[in-house]
């Protein structure tokens, strides 16, 4: 059976690929065990676009660690950081308290919405080219294919019995790919400590035992899920394959391939004519291309991580055989109906999700950077003591007690005044401040500092139970004020 | 299992048993899960080899140790030390530093005081006091200006440390006479002498009679310790009767009850149960509580 197969021709020069999409829907059994797929190695823009694509963001991803930026003598230098210890991040001009975590929250929901944006016109891009799970698999199948050869000689290593040909294959194989995922738990960590201090202090065992463990953490999910799970991964345990379903509609471009040019498809004999058949000549180049393991023909399938490969290896194959390329392209669900019947294609990129999309993202930018450019450097909290609500003291007068939190985000060390507008005849004593400073206060760089202060309002001032009380804070030097309200509280009038 | 029942429709195995016509496909583990599950088990024999595990006979402890020999116990007073040895330091400052403003003047220190003092409050004094340091009838309010024995930092170590009528050979101590249950005065005697004492905080409304009857039993009876104008003796721990502060509670009932039956308010003694900067440091909390007092009161100087 196979020998006869093995002689197949689709087309004068083009071999026909002895191979069944392992990931084929109509094939597949829920306990099936995982067969391996080999991608063979396709040449063309969409690959090219994916290898410049890789460096970029590998690149992005080792180097960022090292950008500086200067942020004065109080904070570090590290332009992107994630500093737990110093409960701070860092990105460039932003920098986040933990307070202002609702400025994460804003990130992540535009980059949720972007992705959103981008699923409704272009489909799976994120899969397809920028997921971290797409970039390391395919660097790892990069090094894969380095070590092993292109596809039919994978699987003939593969079913070779073990030889010290196989073994420094296989052994250099998961050598490198050991050394790349230590090297991107090694970059992780640099995230989130000073990368220069770090990496001199990792090698020697001076780093502390966190980093050691989500660079072992790291190390090891990115050799099982980039090496051994694959496409694993986008398959079962990504959520992100169910919810695009719902992202994306009949006018968003998909990889596809064209049901009205290609069918019905069959080999092509030298000399025949190309009339009252498909262009597609049933090699299954693009079933041997798919890191998936799924046949593109089939239509969009939820496997498909639309990452192109497929594209570029029929496009090849349709300049062997001298037909127009893209009978594998992006093209959308709507067009490939029109085509069908006859009609032109339409592309429809205004949308309503589309603009919903795109709006929701535009007001959630908008509202981020509002925050960001507005975001105060002081920031005042006051808080009344709630046991007991109130104090009596002898002479009947009534004293409340407050904390006052003054935020101080700037990097130096700074000086605030504080006035307080309160019931008539309040007095103030700020605990463990020198009555001789008044109501000016200190408060380092970088820190938020609480003072306990105790305003009495005499008996005679006492009309109601609840007046009002306005701390307002203001630093040296600096018009800025911020203020913050609270009441004072007392039995009552006597 | 005598025989396989397989499912007509999918072709798998059942388990064979049947509810109202429904059986329950065999369906196989998920291999990932299998696997998690045997290494689960390879851990636990790693873990009974490790950890303490299985009862064993007396002599053993009456558990396997494991050959790490780890122990929560053990574990739990380490950290107990290593904690307490990490506030040594503070601990040996609060010691050294006796006075208010040498503690104050530390910022650090001044902070690791409060802190220790609040969690103590909350361990030994809040029962009685309240968890805000509010006091309670009977109970005195620790955040007024009001100090029965003295608001400044010493003093209120001092009781602190001694107590006020406890078992300690140094406490603060008096005694005020229950004038009604002991018989002193009698019911009416009682009512005058309250509604003088009433008046001497602003009360009106009292009979002129009654006020001079009571003022005249005043001069008599509670001079003595609380001043000829009520305005108390700290040294005695007699409370100022002109002001707004009742330790008793201030309605006429309240004043009444506290002159027949003659309180006796015992605080214990803290030396030897706490350590001395403990004592400090919840002398410092209390200090800052809002009522502290600059400097001792000369003595005498009460009745100003």
């Amino acid at each position: 059976m196979s020998t006869a197969r093995h002689n197949l021709i689709s087309a004068p020069g083009v071999p026909t690929h002895d191979v069944e999409a392992v990931n084929d829907a109509k094939r597949r059994e829920l306990y099936k065990k995982r067969e391996p797929i080999y991608p063979k190695l396709v040449h063309g823009k969409f690959r090219f676009a994916k290898w410049m694509f890789m460096a970029l963001a590998l690149g992005a991803y080792y180097f960022i660690p090292f950008l500086r930026w200067d942020r004065g003598l109080s904070a570090p230098d590290q332009a992107v950081l994630v500093d737990f210890e110093g409960r701070r991040f860092y990105f460039f001009f932003i920098e986040i308290w933990p307070q202002e975590i609702y400025y994460i929250s804003g990130l992540l929901i535009m980059a949720a919405l972007l992705l959103f944006l981008v699923s409704a016109l272009f489909g799976r891009v994120w899969c397809g080219y920028a997921c971290p799970q797409t970039v390391w698999t395919d660097l790892f199948i990069a090094i894969e294919r380095l070590f092993e050869g292109d596809r039919n000689k994978r699987i003939k290593l593969d079913r070779a019995k073990w030889s010290f040909n196989k073994a420094w294959r296989k052994i250099g194989k998961h050598s490198v790919w050991l050394v790349i995922a230590a090297a991107t738990g090694g970059a992780w960590i640099l995230y989130f400590h000073d990368a220069f201090d770090t990496l001199s202090h990792f090698f020697t065992g001076g780093s502390p035992i966190s980093a050691y463990l989500f660079f072992g953490i790291l190390t090891f999910t990115t050799y099982m899920l980039a090496g051994t799970m694959r496409e694993q991964v986008c398959i079962y345990m990504c959520p992100w394959p169910r919810i695009q379903a719902a992202m994306t509609d009949r006018d968003a471009l998909n990889v596809a391939y064209r049901v009205d040019r290609g069918e019905p498809r069959g080999a092509h004999k030298k000399g025949e004519s190309w009339d009252a058949r498909g262009d597609c000549i049933d090699c299954k180049a693009c079933v041997v291309a798919c890191p998936m393991g799924i046949d593109i023909r089939e239509g969009s399938q939820l496997e498909c991580i639309q990452c192109a490969l497929c594209i570029d290896a029929c496009d090849d194959i349709m300049k062997k055989v001298d037909r127009p390329t893209g009978l594998i392209s992006y093209d959308t669900d709507i067009n490939i109906d029109r085509r069908r019947e006859g009609l032109k294609p339409i592309y429809r990129f205004l949308r309503p999700r589309v603009l919903v999309y795109a709006i929701s993202l535009a007001i959630a930018g908008s509202i981020m950077v509002f925050g960001l450019t507005t975001r105060a450097s002081l920031d005042v909290n006051a808080t009344r003591d709630r046991n007991p609500n109130f104090v009596q003291l002898s002479d009947g007068s009534v004293r409340n007690g407050y904390t006052l939190k003054i935020i101080n985000r700037t990097h130096e060390d700074r000086e605030y005044t504080i006035r307080i507008d309160g019931p008539e005849g309040l007095e103030w004593r700020i605990l463990g401040q020198e009555e001789t400073r008044g109501l000016i206060v200190d408060v380092p760089a970088e820190r938020t500092q609480d003072f306990r202060i105790f305003l009495t309002v005499p008996r005679e001032a006492i009309t109601v139970t609840n007046q009002s009380v306005l701390f307002t804070v203001s630093p040296e030097g600096s018009e800025e004020t911020r203020t913050a309200e609270t009441v004072f509280l007392s039995g009552g009038s006597q | 299992m005598s025989e396989k029942h397989i499912d007509q429709e999918t072709g798998t195995e059942t388990t064979g048993h049947e509810w109202d016509g429904i059986r329950e496909l065999d369906n196989p583990l998920p291999r990932w899960w299998l696997w998690i599950f045997y290494a689960c088990i390879a851990w636990s024999v790693v873990y009974w080899v490790l950890m303490p595990a299985w009862p064993a006979p007396p002599g053993m402890q009456g558990f396997t140790e494991g050959v790490i020999g780890n122990s929560e116990r053990v574990n739990v007073a380490e950290d107990m030390n290593a904690l307490q040895s990490s506030r040594s330091d503070h601990f040996a400052q609060l010691q050294a530093a006796g006075s208010y403003d040498a503690i104050e003047a530390d910022p650090a220190l001044f902070r690791f005081a409060l802190a220790a003092g609040q969690s103590n409050f909350a361990n030994f004094c809040a029962t009685c006091h309240g968890a805000g340091a509010q006091g309670f009838t009977g109970y005195p309010n620790l955040n007024d200006d009001v100090w029965l024995w003295g608001g400044s930092f010493d003093d209120i170590r001092t009781t602190l440390q001694y107590g006020i009528r406890s078992d300690h050979a140094e406490t603060r101590y008096s005694q005020m006479p229950a004038f009604g249950a002991d018989g002193l005065l009698s019911r009416e005697e009682i009512r005058n002498v309250r509604d003088y004492v009433l008046s001497l905080s602003g009360g009106t409304g009292f009979d002129a009679a009654a006020l001079n009857a009571g003022a005249e039993i005043f001069a008599s009876q509670c001079v003595s310790c609380h001043g000829d104008q009520g305005q108390g003796d700290r040294t005695q721990g007699a409370p100022n009767l002109t002001d707004a502060i009742w330790l008793y509670g201030g309605s006429p009932e309240q004043v009444e009850n506290t002159i027949w039956r003659g309180p006796f308010g015992v605080m214990p003694a803290w030396e030897g149960r706490l350590n001395d900067p403990t004592i400090t440091a919840l002398a410092t909390y209390v200090y800052s509580l809002g009522g502290g007092e600059a400097e001792t009161a000369p003595e005498g100087a009460a009745g100003e």
